[in-house]
């Protein structure tokens, strides 16, 4: 057990000193969701967006939940990016030749990338406080957001460490990183309420696992625990089911990548 | 003699999507030796040496390592060996230093022990003095002997690299081999893949020559040219289409061992040089095929390969590198 916990301090360490060491990338990480879609977006539909659909004191405050689950998304999705590096220039296969257990190194992504996003959402959440949005159910409210977001992002990590071990090149990891995010957003209620999207999207939207998690953390920061209670407890066990289905799918690339 | 067996590999083929990488592979590797396999690229050494590192699992047939499977027991054996990828598996954002902690900590060393193994081994490949910087400030010799400070990192009985030396300069090459013996005269045991002919024959002390994933010939460089039979004299002719009647005046001729065609003349392998020569000359005289070279020379490792796969060692690199 304590050579376990030294394998996967000692692998998660490497995920954080890569990290300080890209001062640049690491920087833009942390900023783009802020910047581009809670700033940005949120100020650009403040006039466009009807309160009436929104049923938010104004844009930026319906937006948070949507940018706190994308930032969730787009982390998770990236999270096997480094995996796959290792894998294409060697690194990964000079761990694998050393007596460690084969799942400190996935375990070891799963922390760091929980970790840095739940960083994030705290940032998210800090931002959107400076343009007056004070989450409704406090910091209990914001303790049960990192909740939600560890509990998607876990699934989706699993997805994204599976494919890194399964593609044949990397370009092809990226396409379809970028062809599953955006559709993943627009069909979900990160920018708009299901009820005012077009009936097809809003249809698909219902089956996308990130709408669920939305609409939990929503009423957390617009609404309080009174609305956001069923939907809290409805997220969890659709999470459950979602991260059981992800990490079913990935064992099998987990298991044929470690050997 | 009988001699301590540090990996025995019985019947190992090793197939993907039902072609054979390597097929019905067996040898044995003695404890303190240079032991390695030489072949073109795709004839399957890096399976053979992948399988003995446990990554991978054999189609059928075993290998063992010290005694233990690679696959049953592949904790044990990964406890007691170390390895040299062939591509520069470095961290570039991490420093050499913390390359090596890193692995310590891979290996279960109690810090104390770990920080002192890593100094030593930083001086013993002079890395000392970039060892703090991130390794994308390295160069490739640098890179290559920081791959090689993590191979020992855990104290191996046995080392095994991949393609030590491809693509370093002169320098470094030396540097490496000089690694490499200084390993030995300690103790360890070395497993190594080349294509690279000249290291195979300085380096090792006993090299398989695979091809087609299969071991065409085994035995000390030394042996292996032995082994052969006898000198190479090389004809060049002036009249390329004379090569098939000198070469059938020839075949059959008390001194002569083997003659075969080559593209600008004649390889002839001779028992002696003194009775062939003159024999060689006498023909070539009398069907009137005029030469424009003659060279004589004691068999090279590169005659070894020809001899048992019937195409030379750089022709064949060439032609995967085309495909």
């Amino acid at each position: 057990m304590a050579q376990y916990w030294q394998e996967i301090h000692a692998l998660t360490m490497r995920w954080v000193r890569r990290l300080s060491r890209e001062k640049f990338s690491m920087l833009f990480t942390l900023v783009q969701p802020m910047l581009f879609w809670l700033i940005f977006f949120g100020n650009l539909f403040q006039r466009a967006a009807d309160v009436q659909v929104t049923q938010a004191p104004n844009y930026i405050s319906f937006l948070t939940a949507g940018v706190v689950v994308m930032t969730v998304l787009n982390n998770g999705l990236a999270g096997g990016v480094d995996l796959l590096f290792d894998k294409e220039n060697g690194f990964l296969e000079r761990l694998m030749t050393t007596p460690i257990h084969r799942s400190s190194v996935i375990l070891s992504r799963f922390i760091f990338v929980m970790t840095i996003t739940s960083l994030q959402v705290l940032v998210i959440l800090g931002v959107a406080f400076l343009f007056g949005v004070q989450p409704a159910t406090g910091l209990l409210g914001v303790a049960a957001i990192l909740m939600i977001g560890m509990l998607f992002g876990v699934g989706l990590t699993a997805i994204s460490m599976a494919m890194a071990f399964s593609v044949k090149s990397h370009g092809d990891f990226f396409s379809v990183l970028g062809f599953l995010s955006l559709p993943m957003i627009f069909l979900s209620s990160a920018l708009v309420p299901l009820v005012a999207m077009p009936a097809w999207m809003g249809f698909l939207a219902r089956f996308n696992p990130m709408t669920w998690a939305i609409d939990a953390v929503r009423p957390l920061i617009l609404s309080g625990w009174a609305e956001a209670l069923p939907h809290v407890g409805m997220v969890v066990v659709v999470m459950v089911i979602f991260d059981a289905l992800c990490l079913y799918g990935s064992a099998k690339a987990f298991r044929r990548a470690m050997g | 003699m009988d001699r301590a067996i540090a990996i025995q590999v019985s019947h190992l083929t090793k197939t993907y999507d039902g072609q054979p990488a390597v097929s019905d592979l067996s040898f044995q590797v003695y404890s303190g030796e240079i032991f390695g396999l030489l072949g073109p690229n795709g004839a399957g050494k890096s399976t053979t040496l992948r399988t003995l590192i446990t990554l991978l699992t054999p189609t059928s047939g075993t290998a063992s390592v010290l005694g233990h499977d690679t696959v049953r027991e592949a904790d044990v054996v990964r406890q007691l060996i170390g390895y040299v990828p062939q591509e520069r598996a470095i961290d570039r954002f991490l420093t050499g230093r913390e390359h090596l902690e890193l692995l310590g900590a891979l290996y279960h060393l109690p810090k104390a022990e770990a920080t002192k193994r890593i100094a030593e081994l930083l001086k013993l490949v002079e890395l000392e003095e970039p060892a703090d910087r991130p390794a994308k400030t390295y160069s490739g010799g640098m890179k290559r002997k920081l791959d090689i400070a993590c191979g020992l990192l855990p104290d191996p009985k046995i080392l095994f690299l991949d393609e030590p030396t491809l693509g370093l300069d002169v320098q470094s090459r030396l540097r490496i081999w000089d690694y490499v013996r200084m390993l030995k005269a300690r103790g360890m045991t070395i497993v190594m893949t080349t294509n690279y002919l000249d290291e195979a024959d300085q380096l090792c002390d006993r090299l398989a020559i695979i091809d087609g994933g299969k071991i065409k010939t085994l035995g000390s460089p030394a042996e292996l040219k032995v082994g052969l039979g006898g000198d190479i004299v090389s004809l060049t002719l002036k009249d390329r289409s004379k090569i098939p009647t000198l070469v059938s005046a020839l075949t059959g001729q008390p001194a002569m061992r083997a003659v075969k065609a080559t593209p600008g003349g004649l390889d002839i392998r001779v028992e002696s040089p003194e009775k062939a020569l003159p024999a060689i000359l006498e023909f070539a005289n009398r069907l009137d095929c005029h030469l424009e070279f003659i060279e004589y020379h004691r068999p090279r490792l590169d005659d070894v390969f020809i001899a048992h796969t019937g195409r030379s060692m750089t022709e064949s690199v060439q032609d995967i590198q085309v495909v």
